[in-house]
């Protein structure tokens, strides 16, 4: 254990709030941030921000970020890894860099891209099967809209090696955002990984990346459980986690002086598990990750130990996620009082899908659910009895349409005003008159290595 | 012979729930080692898969990890064929860990007793009540 660095957690998705991030770096004594801007569903967004200005792309959120943030890093030598290139990274990075010259501030910017795979997966004949459900990519194939692989931390390490202050990337694994400086700062063995020793220092640093990759969920937030999430301090002000990772591996989770929330063995483990399905084999290009031995150990307040997650050698596969336009929906929410407003809402729906056939609209399938009954679990949280819910002060309905034909999705909403004033009484709170979205839908796929290529290209630094 | 009692198992367990593409998956966690061995005993995949089957009857698999004493699940077929196509409020299944919580367990009075006041493994502030009786 010579010597050791410290890595902040930033973002946890698009939209996610970079205040604490701020304590991390004035506090936190760290030297790295990383900051995932990417869930699996971010890209379908960003596509729909491509198709209406080539010029987006990316996570535009890290631009203010960054506004915020920079003029503290900079000072206190904080370097900056980011996956906000979303479809677009050398657009994302153009964008910062330019917004910061305007400040008079000039880091030296990488720019990591390559996982673009979309014409690999159009192009004819090729067997990209679903990774879950084994369907074949032919049924999917014409409509694919993005086809993205999950790059590993070499690029990000080059980078770093390189001097990059600030490293934008499109689509890598979430954990090598936190991986490539952890091998860059610790002089880790990666693309010549070899021995278990190796591998299991990487193991350690790909858990200390996917428990920082969710931001607050590392520390206390979104903490499921009934009566204890109470006593988590001050949520409002939480300091997200920071990682002191030593050389051999050892790590401790921890989060900046002053902050709320909760680092503890319980809080920890809960993001451990997070969107893991077999913790046998975690897959990511860099190492494949076994948590079985893994070691949580609380050592005063606000720090965890972690030890004995162990590694071995990645495949010779990578994942993709892509997308492909799977039709539209159309949905309206509306309120009805007290009195029979089960009954009422029961009629409403009853003269919306015999509309839908008199009018010979086509769809698959009219989705209905009540918000305050049923939206979060279904039939597990039973209905009451209709007498009961007829007495209830109010009941609120959700209509979903599903359909393959845009224009059916546009004129749902239609269908509803005419009960204003000829349908049941009491209503309130009706919207979703315009409210068609496309949906996509998502094909997890594997790629052979050898077909994606990473690049990497540092910007000039003007001054 | 004691009396065998029937509990949600939100009164000694956590969990959380995250998606990947149609599935949901689960972390399952007891409090200390007594509450572990409840559980684990308890909480099968088959067990998980008849919960949720009212709802989505999609195959489950699952793993102990006793290291960290908690179970984990993987629900498929839960989100319509992924979140960007799911109609429902909840696209994501964030909600849905909470569902786990709901499912009922069985076990002896003096099991329940002993899974509540057994310390917990995990440090927690000043203040916090030092059992997980709720």
């Amino acid at each position: 254990m010579t010597h050791s660095i410290r890595i902040g957690s930033g973002l946890g998705f698009y939209g996610d709030n970079w205040e604490p991030v701020v304590a991390s770096i004035e506090r936190g004594q760290v030297q790295f941030i990383a900051s995932d801007h990417l869930a699996e569903l971010t890209l379908a967004i960003l596509q729909k921000d491509r198709q209406r200005d080539p010029a987006l792309g990316y996570a535009r959120d890290v631009v203010p970020m960054l506004l915020r943030l920079w003029p503290l890093m900079q000072p206190r030598g904080v370097r900056f890894v980011c996956n906000a290139g979303g479809l677009n990274p050398m657009g994302a990075a153009q964008a910062v860099q330019t917004a910061l010259a305007a400040k008079g501030w000039h880091p030296r910017i990488a720019v990591v891209s390559g996982d673009d795979v979309l014409p690999l997966l159009q192009a004819p004949e090729t067997q990209f099967d679903h990774l879950m459900n084994g369907a074949d990519v032919n049924g999917v194939r014409e409509r694919l809209v993005f086809g993205n692989a999950y790059l590993g931390a070499q690029p990000i390490v080059e980078a770093l090696d390189h001097g990059a202050d600030i490293v934008i990337t499109g689509r890598v694994a979430d954990a090598a955002l936190f991986l490539g400086p952890l091998v860059h700062g610790l002089g880790w063995k990666l693309a010549d990984a070899a021995t278990p020793e190796d591998f299991n220092r990487l193991a350690q640093g790909l858990t200390v990346g996917h428990l920082l990759e969710c931001s607050g969920q590392g520390s206390g937030g979104n903490f499921g459980s009934q009566g204890h999430w109470q006593n988590i301090p001050d949520l409002a002000h939480i300091g997200y986690p920071i990682a002191e990772v030593w050389q051999d591996g050892t790590a401790f989770i921890t989060k900046a002086p002053d902050t709320g929330g909760l680092v503890n063995f319980d809080t920890v483990r809960q993001q451990l598990l997070y969107e893991v399905h077999n913790p046998h084999a975690y897959f990511s290009p860099d190492v494949v990750l076994d948590m079985g031995q893994i070691q949580l150990t609380d050592e005063g307040q606000h720090r965890v130990r972690l030890t004995g997650a162990q590694g071995r050698a990645p495949t010779d596969q990578m994942k993709v996620v892509a997308g492909f336009r799977d039709g539209f929906k159309a949905e309206i929410t509306w309120g009805f009082s007290w009195p029979d407003a089960w009954d009422k809402v029961q009629a409403a729906e009853a003269m919306i899908r015999s509309q839908l056939q008199e009018r010979k609209m086509p769809f698959d399938e009219l989705f209905v659910e009540y918000p305050g009954l049923n939206s979060a679990h279904g039939p597990l949280a039973p209905l009451p009895p209709a007498a009961e819910l007829n007495e209830r002060a109010e009941i609120w309905v959700r209509m979903v349409l599903r359909t393959p034909v845009k224009e059916v999705a546009d004129g749902f909403g239609r269908l509803f005003p005419w009960m204003a004033l000829s349908g049941p009484a009491y209503t309130c709170g009706f919207q979703g008159l315009n409210n068609t979205s496309e949906l996509l839908g998502i094909w997890p796929t594997l790629i052979p290595r050898d077909r994606v290529q990473a690049r990497l290209e540092i910007l000039e630094v003007q001054s | 012979m004691s009396k065998t009692l029937r509990i949600p198992l939100v009164r000694i367990a956590h969990a959380r729930s995250g998606d990947k593409a149609d599935w949901v998956d689960f972390g399952l966690f007891a409090w200390n080692e007594a509450g572990y061995r409840i559980i684990e005993r308890e909480v099968t995949a088959a067990k998980v898969q008849a919960h949720f089957a009212p709802w989505l009857p999609g195959q489950v698999d699952a793993w102990p990890l006793p290291n960290i004493l908690a179970l984990k699940f993987v629900l498929h077929g839960a989100l319509q064929g992924g979140g960007a196509r799911n109609l429902r409020l909840d696209n994501l299944g964030k909600a849905m860990g909470a569902a786990l919580l709901r499912m009922e367990i069985e076990l002896s009075a003096e099991e329940l007793a002993e899974a509540q006041k057994s310390p917990r493994r995990g440090w927690w502030p000043n203040g916090t009540p030092s059992t997980i009786t709720s």
